[in-house]
């Protein structure tokens, strides 16, 4: 078991348990914290939007066809945002900061 | 315009379709409404490309294939369909039977209403400016119901899916559009996209890159746009704005019917897939019920006993005889096998 920070929109920066196979989405949904997620995951309601810090996000898996799209329908862009619940938690990931975007 | 049916059924998703049908072998007749200006619900909105594997025995079938057999199933019990409208009032008249009158006017009348409003009605997204309610309608429009005002005006279209693109090509011909869009891909249909470029390249529409920010103007009546690029903040004149952010999905109007809800789901029964109200019932992901589970296989199955219960309702005299659809004469004539 792994874990993540997650800054909520009050700014607040919690540190999640984070286990290899889940989305970063279904991670801070099942922490409790405030992220619609309305599709459960099917990259068809844009409301898990959330943004990767700098350090990380090249890191992180390209943006398949479907995300990139999804993404047009949310608001406050930033070249950082991603889909929670089209990344997967993986090892290398230890320690990432994520950050909620607004609503 | 006033109907009178047996059952009215609110939404037209997979799991109404499949109602229609259930109803049907009952003999009894539906109407039904949706927002939507198809039938299909989440599957034909969302994703209707995808293909599902859970429907028992395909394999595989697109959520669109999924929703034209369910329509064809259906309508071998002749369903009325009043689409592009919402449900929004229920109220019971006086020889007990429920009126449900649409945003469109249209006036229902049932001994039953089956709720099968799915994860609500899909409404337009809209974007998150401040005091963009106060433009609403005036100046801010999430569709376009009257292209007569907008003859000869300044256009902001925002988006860059299928209606963004479909609306800036067709306003082009009558005014002055520029669409905006966060980057220069677009989801929707390319042979729009390619249209709507050779229109850019021809002067007759302008193409700009960027997000949208605010609004700034007074009485409902937009002076300025502003959007956003990488650092910069610019401004556009325009009369009207369109903003094309795509679908969601809401709750609405059957919040206030009365009936029990658990976090906005409607509380029912797993015999009858009754709600809180005798003679409304709720199936498919509307409903809450321990142990459910948000597949439209689970809301055929409630489809088959609400109909049941349905059938009790509205023939109160009648014994309900449980018959197999394999020994049904009747049925076979009609499908004709
Ligand atoms: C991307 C994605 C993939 C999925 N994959 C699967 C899968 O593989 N297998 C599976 O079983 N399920 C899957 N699902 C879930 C499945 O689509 C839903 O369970 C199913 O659509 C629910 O059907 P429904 O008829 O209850 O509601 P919906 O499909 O949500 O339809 C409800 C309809 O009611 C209308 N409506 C609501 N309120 C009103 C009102 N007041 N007036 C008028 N109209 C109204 C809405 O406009 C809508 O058209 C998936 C969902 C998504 C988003
Ligand atoms: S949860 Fe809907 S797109 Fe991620």
């Amino acid at each position: 078991m792994g874990s993540i920070f997650v800054n909520d929109r009050d700014g607040k920066t919690h540190k999640l348990d984070a286990q290899k196979g889940s989305t970063f989405m279904e991670i801070i949904r099942d922490a409790g914290l405030d992220i619609e997620a309305a599709c459960g995951g099917c990259c068809a309601c844009a409301t898990c939007h959330i943004y990767i810090d700098h350090n990380w996000f090249d890191m992180l898996p390209i943006k398949e066809g479907d995300e990139e799209a999804m993404l047009d329908q949310t608001f406050h862009i930033l070249k950082t945002s991603r889909l929670g619940c089209q990344i997967e938690y993986e090892d290398k990931y230890e320690g990432i900061n994520l950050t909620l975007a607004p609503e | 315009m006033e109907h009178k049916t047996d059952v009215v059924i609110i939404g037209a998703g997979p799991v109404g379709l499949f109602a229609i049908f259930e109803l049907g072998l009952l003999n009894l007749k539906c109407h039904l409404i949706d927002n939507l200006d198809k039938v299909g619900g989440q599957c034909a909105e969302l994703y209707p490309e995808k293909p599902i594997l859970d429907i028992p025995s395909r394999i595989s079938i697109t959520a669109q294939d999924l929703t034209d057999n369910l329509l064809k199933q259906a309508k071998i019990f002749d369903p009325v369909f009043h689409l592009n409208q919402q449900a929004e009032v229920v109220e019971k008249t006086e020889d007990k039977k429920w009126k449900i009158t649409t945003s469109e006017g249209n006036i229902i009348i049932g001994k039953c209403i089956v709720i099968a409003s799915g994860a609500g009605s899909f409404v337009p997204r809209k974007p998150p400016i401040n005091n963009i309610d106060l433009y609403e309608n005036k100046s801010v429009f999430y569709a376009v119901k009257d292209i007569s005002i907008m003859k000869g005006k300044k256009i902001l279209i925002v988006g860059g899916g299928d209606s963004a693109l479909d609306w800036t090509i067709n306003l082009a011909a009558i005014a002055d559009v520029t669409l905006l869009h966060r980057r220069k891909e677009f989801r929707a249909a390319p042979d729009s996209v390619l249209k709507m470029l050779n229109l850019e390249k021809q002067n007759k529409l302008k193409f700009l890159v960027g997000q949208l920010s605010s609004i700034e103007g007074e009485n409902g009546k937009i002076r300025n746009i502003e959007y956003k690029t990488e650092d910069q903040t610019h401004l556009i004149q325009t009369d009207y704005l369109l903003p094309f952010y795509g679908l969601k999905m809401e709750l609405g109007p059957v919040a206030e019917w009365g009936l029990n809800l658990n976090e906005n789901l409607i509380k029912v029964d797993t015999e009858k897939f009754e709600t809180s109200i005798p003679s409304i019932f709720a199936i498919g992901d509307i409903n809450s019920y321990p142990g459910k589970l948000k597949l439209i296989l689970s809301g055929f199955h409630e489809a088959a006993l609400m109909a049941q219960q349905c059938f009790r309702y509205c023939n109160p005299d009648k014994k309900l005889v449980f018959k197999y659809t394999t020994v049904s004469k009747d049925l076979r004539k009609k499908i004709g096998v």
